[in-house]
């Protein structure tokens, strides 16, 4: 609650929160089959209308709405991107506890598999898992959530080294507390700050990954709406109609300015150290 | 002779708002050449505020000076006004003439030059010396600051350097520009009370010989005693009394001076030890401790054998009985805080044995740490907190064990809607409440205190003293009371173990050891406790340097001899 208000307060945080709460109600609009139109439906006639009142945002070159098929395309992302980032960060997170934890060979071993994983450029290791696997909305968040897991990694293993220091978790082994109830209490609400804003950017990051890969036809498949794919179906048709690739370039534009204005945002909130700065 | 120093209603603020809200309201002092003033006062009183807008190091903060004058005297015998001296005009009297020593030497030394390059560059600014000649002066300074083997400790760097030594180093560094006043904010506050005695010997010799007048800013009264001879007490940004020293500490007018020297502990060489026998048998053991050793591997790496270990606790034995407090003293390295980690099982004893007798519930040993900012976690609140001891004896959250939280927490002298508060919401004095009423939640037999009272405030810490009293009759509890402060642990223990290079030098009734100290480091360590009473009492101290803990793989130390001074008092016979 404290931190909605304070996300209200925050200049640019508000204009993010704002961005993905409409991204939200759209996606949600697309996947329940709320759009103008249907987004596979072909309107032969009108092919490559330009934006008027039936088209909002004009149609391609089969007759399909590109407002619904945005729409559509916007709730796939999203679906990609919080499933892959959901993935990541549970897998990243109990990756990077357990090695802070443990410590010793366990952290080595780990951390240098996720320093190999980190040494790929994201887009680079996603195409090499699809070309191993094979295209598919399934294999697109394994592929991301993998891409991104290190990260997550990373910044769990840090605070939770320093964390494992402290008096509290000394003050909970001289009472005899569990291991379990000391990783949750004490060192996963401690956590919980940090995650929220690397959750946040990771979700941006997820959003142009996943743009990228379905740009690249390893994505969603065809003839099911996604911004990437949209892009690509339009690069041909620039001069014709223009509207084919500005309304998905600036809905992923926008998204992922939406997702780092947030995340920014509440870093200011969360962490002390900004906070102070700002005041 | 006329003043060095005038200052005239001096009003400093901070930010926007420094006219309006200043920190610092009205201070008004004159400094003679040669003289020492002290400022004290608790965190938040201005007191380095003041000290910074001398040498205007307080713009740097974000400081403004507001009203009133400073006035300074230079050699010539003009007299500059600080508080409106610009930038160029400062710099020149920086260094030159005030120099300036700070709390935490290790953050004020640079971490990548050696101390030789550090010390030199000062002389090169402040004395326009060629290189060759700086490097002399160099040597010269670390020999003037009493620090052996000057020549080779010119090419150390700061992390090879104790704190005492680096502050040394920083004094060296503050007398290059041969300033007329130095100003001292807090310099022995992180050190050890043995190395600050020494550090307040040098300044005092330095002080003798130089002729330099001296700003002290402490938060300790009893420390300017030795040192001051005039004296402000801060409260609140306001000098609410100021004199010579001698009448301001005999015939104090001010109600928050005489809190002040009330609240501060006095240390009486064993003749403040109560006379208050244990409540219940003393002679049941609680916690028998026998030729603990607790080691640290060093230069551990990947598929080789450690070269060697840190011996942080080396053969200690004693036994804590019921309802008793035995307080552990010592410096930092001693080994005392280990000692307590190891009885509670939070470090592995590399030999030797801790028996803890069968408590009256569940985990008989309980503790509290020093920081209450850092042994609560901040994101659970209150009910949390208290719950956590319960939950891991297996107890059920019900409405008996919170009935048991509100009695404890008003036991401990906190409001009985605490429960859905958060650590943050709390002062210093409240979460060390906090913390003694959650080790209480599982009724213990013993608590370990370490350095439980150390990180409050004076008058803070008087009142938890008084509240640990309380709770040892109510629950007849034993206290293993870990402190490096002698007249705390006056007040507090029935029998006192001195801890000096991970072993137990000297153990015995506290009248006993406290007036009539055997071995030598705890002859020093008394010695050194300062003190409203021990006023001009020159600190004549033994500089050896505690010997390094580091030993080879395999090494065993010699079994110690013990010799007998009293019914219930021994001491290390050592074999030089």
């Amino acid at each position: 609650m404290r931190i909605f208000k304070a996300l209200a307060a925050h200049r640019t945080g508000r204009v993010g929160a704002a961005i993905i709460a409409i991204y939200l109600l759209l996606a949600l609009c697309g996947l329940l089959g709320l759009t103008p139109h249907d987004p596979l439906q072909q309107f032969r006639i009108d092919r490559l209308s330009p934006p008027d009142t039936t088209y909002w945002m004009g149609t391609d070159l089969i007759g399909r709405d590109t407002a619904s098929r945005l729409m559509v395309g916007i709730g796939q992302s999203f679906l990609i991107a919080f499933g892959s980032v959901g993935l990541a960060s549970l897998f990243g997170t109990l990756i990077g506890l357990l090695a802070g934890w443990w410590g010793g060979w366990l952290d080595g071993l780990l951390m240098r598999v996720m320093d190999v994983l980190l040494a790929f450029p994201a887009i680079l290791l996603a195409l090499l898992i699809i070309a191993i696997v094979g295209p598919g909305t399934g294999t697109s968040v394994a592929a991301i959530a993998i891409v991104y897991t290190p990260i997550f990694a990373r910044v769990v293993r840090g605070p939770t080294l320093s964390l494992k220091r402290r008096d509290f978790v000394d003050a909970a082994r001289t009472f005899g507390s569990s291991q379990r109830y000391i990783l949750s209490r004490h060192l996963l609400l401690n956590l919980v700050a940090p995650l929220t804003v690397q959750v946040t950017l990771a979700l941006a990051w997820a959003l142009l990954t996943e743009a990228g890969l379905s740009f690249l036809g390893l994505g969603t498949q065809p003839p099911a709406p996604s911004l990437g794919l949209m892009m690509s179906e339009a690069r041909n048709l620039m001069q014709q109609a223009p509207w084919l690739l500005i309304f998905p370039g600036l809905t992923v534009m926008f998204g992922i300015l939406g997702f780092n204005l947030l995340g920014d945002a509440l870093r200011d909130i969360i962490d002390p150290r900004t906070r102070r700065r700002a005041a | 002779m006329s003043k060095l120093l005038s200052v005239r209603d001096l009003r400093v603020g901070f930010g926007a708002a420094a006219a309006t809200t200043p920190v610092v309201h009205g201070i008004s002092f004159d400094i003679m050449p040669g003289e020492t003033l002290a400022i004290v006062g608790e965190s938040g009183s201005g007191k380095s505020v003041t000290a910074l807008s001398i040498n205007r190091l307080v713009d740097f903060g974000g400081g403004r000076i507001v009203g009133g004058s400073i006035g300074l005297t230079r050699p010539d015998g003009s007299v500059l006004e600080l508080a409106q001296a610009d930038e160029r005009a400062l710099l020149g009297v920086r260094g030159r003439e005030i120099g300036m020593i700070f709390q935490e030497p290790m953050t004020s030394l640079n971490p990548v030059h050696t101390i030789g390059d550090q010390i030199a560059e000062a002389f090169m600014l402040n004395r326009d010396m060629d290189e060759q000649a700086a490097r002399r002066a160099a040597r010269e300074a670390l020999e003037r600051v009493r620090i052996p083997d000057a020549a080779q400790r010119l090419r150390y760097y700061p992390h090879q350097l104790s704190g005492g030594m680096r502050q040394r180093v920083m004094i060296a560094m503050a007398l290059a520009g041969n300033p007329r006043l130095l100003i001292a904010d807090e310099p022995t506050t992180a050190l050890d009370v043995t190395v600050q005695a020494q550090i307040m010997a040098l300044l005092a010799e330095l002080k003798a010989e130089l002729g330099m007048a001296m700003i002290f800013i402490t938060h300790d009264i009893g420390l300017v005693a030795g040192i001051a001879d005039s004296i402000i007490v801060m409260q609140d940004g306001i000098a609410v009394e100021q004199g010579r020293l001698d009448d301001v500490l005999d015939a104090p007018s001010h109600d928050y001076t005489r809190h002040l020297l009330n609240a501060v502990p006095h240390f009486t060489g064993g003749r403040a030890v109560p006379d208050r026998p244990a409540r219940q048998t003393p002679d049941r053991p609680v916690v028998s401790v026998s030729d603990l050793a607790v080691r640290f591997p060093v230069g551990r790496r990947l598929f080789a054998r450690p070269a060697g270990a840190i011996h942080a606790v080396e053969g200690v034995d004693f036994e804590l009985m019921a309802g008793q407090t035995l307080a552990i003293v010592g410096e930092s390295g001693s080994g005392k805080s280990t000692t307590a980690r190891a009885i509670l099982g939070l470090v592995e004893p590399a030999r030797g044995r801790v028996v803890t007798a069968p408590g009256r519930d569940g985990r008989p040993v309980q503790m509290v740490f020093q920081d209450p900012f850092a042994s609560l976690n901040p994101r659970l609140d209150v009910e949390g907190l208290l719950a956590e001891p319960a939950i891991a004896a297996g107890q059920r959250v019900d409405t008996d064990l919170r009935k048991r939280m509100t009695s404890l927490l008003d036991r401990v002298g906190l409001p009985a809607d605490s429960l859905d508060r958060y650590p943050h919401q709390f002062s210093g004095g409240q979460r060390q409440r906090l913390c003694i009423a959650r080790a209480l939640m599982l009724n213990p037999d013993v608590v370990v205190l370490d350095e439980a009272v150390s990180a409050l405030d004076v008058s803070v810490q008087a009142r938890v003293l008084d509240l640990l009293l309380d709770l040892q009759r109510e629950f007849d509890l034993a206290y293993l009371f870990i402190s490096h402060d002698m007249a705390v642990v006056e007040r507090i223990a029935h029998r006192v173990a001195v801890m000096y290079a991970g072993q137990i030098v000297e153990i015995g009734a506290a009248a006993a050891v406290l007036s009539q100290p055997r071995h030598s480091y705890t002859r020093n360590l008394i010695a050194a406790v300062p003190g409203i009473e021990r006023r001009r009492q020159r600190y004549d101290l033994d500089t050896t340097p505690v010997p390094s803990l580091v030993r080879p793989l395999g090494y065993e130390p010699p079994a110690a001899r013990w010799r007998e001074a009293g019914a219930d008092h021994l001491y290390r016979q050592e074999s030089s």
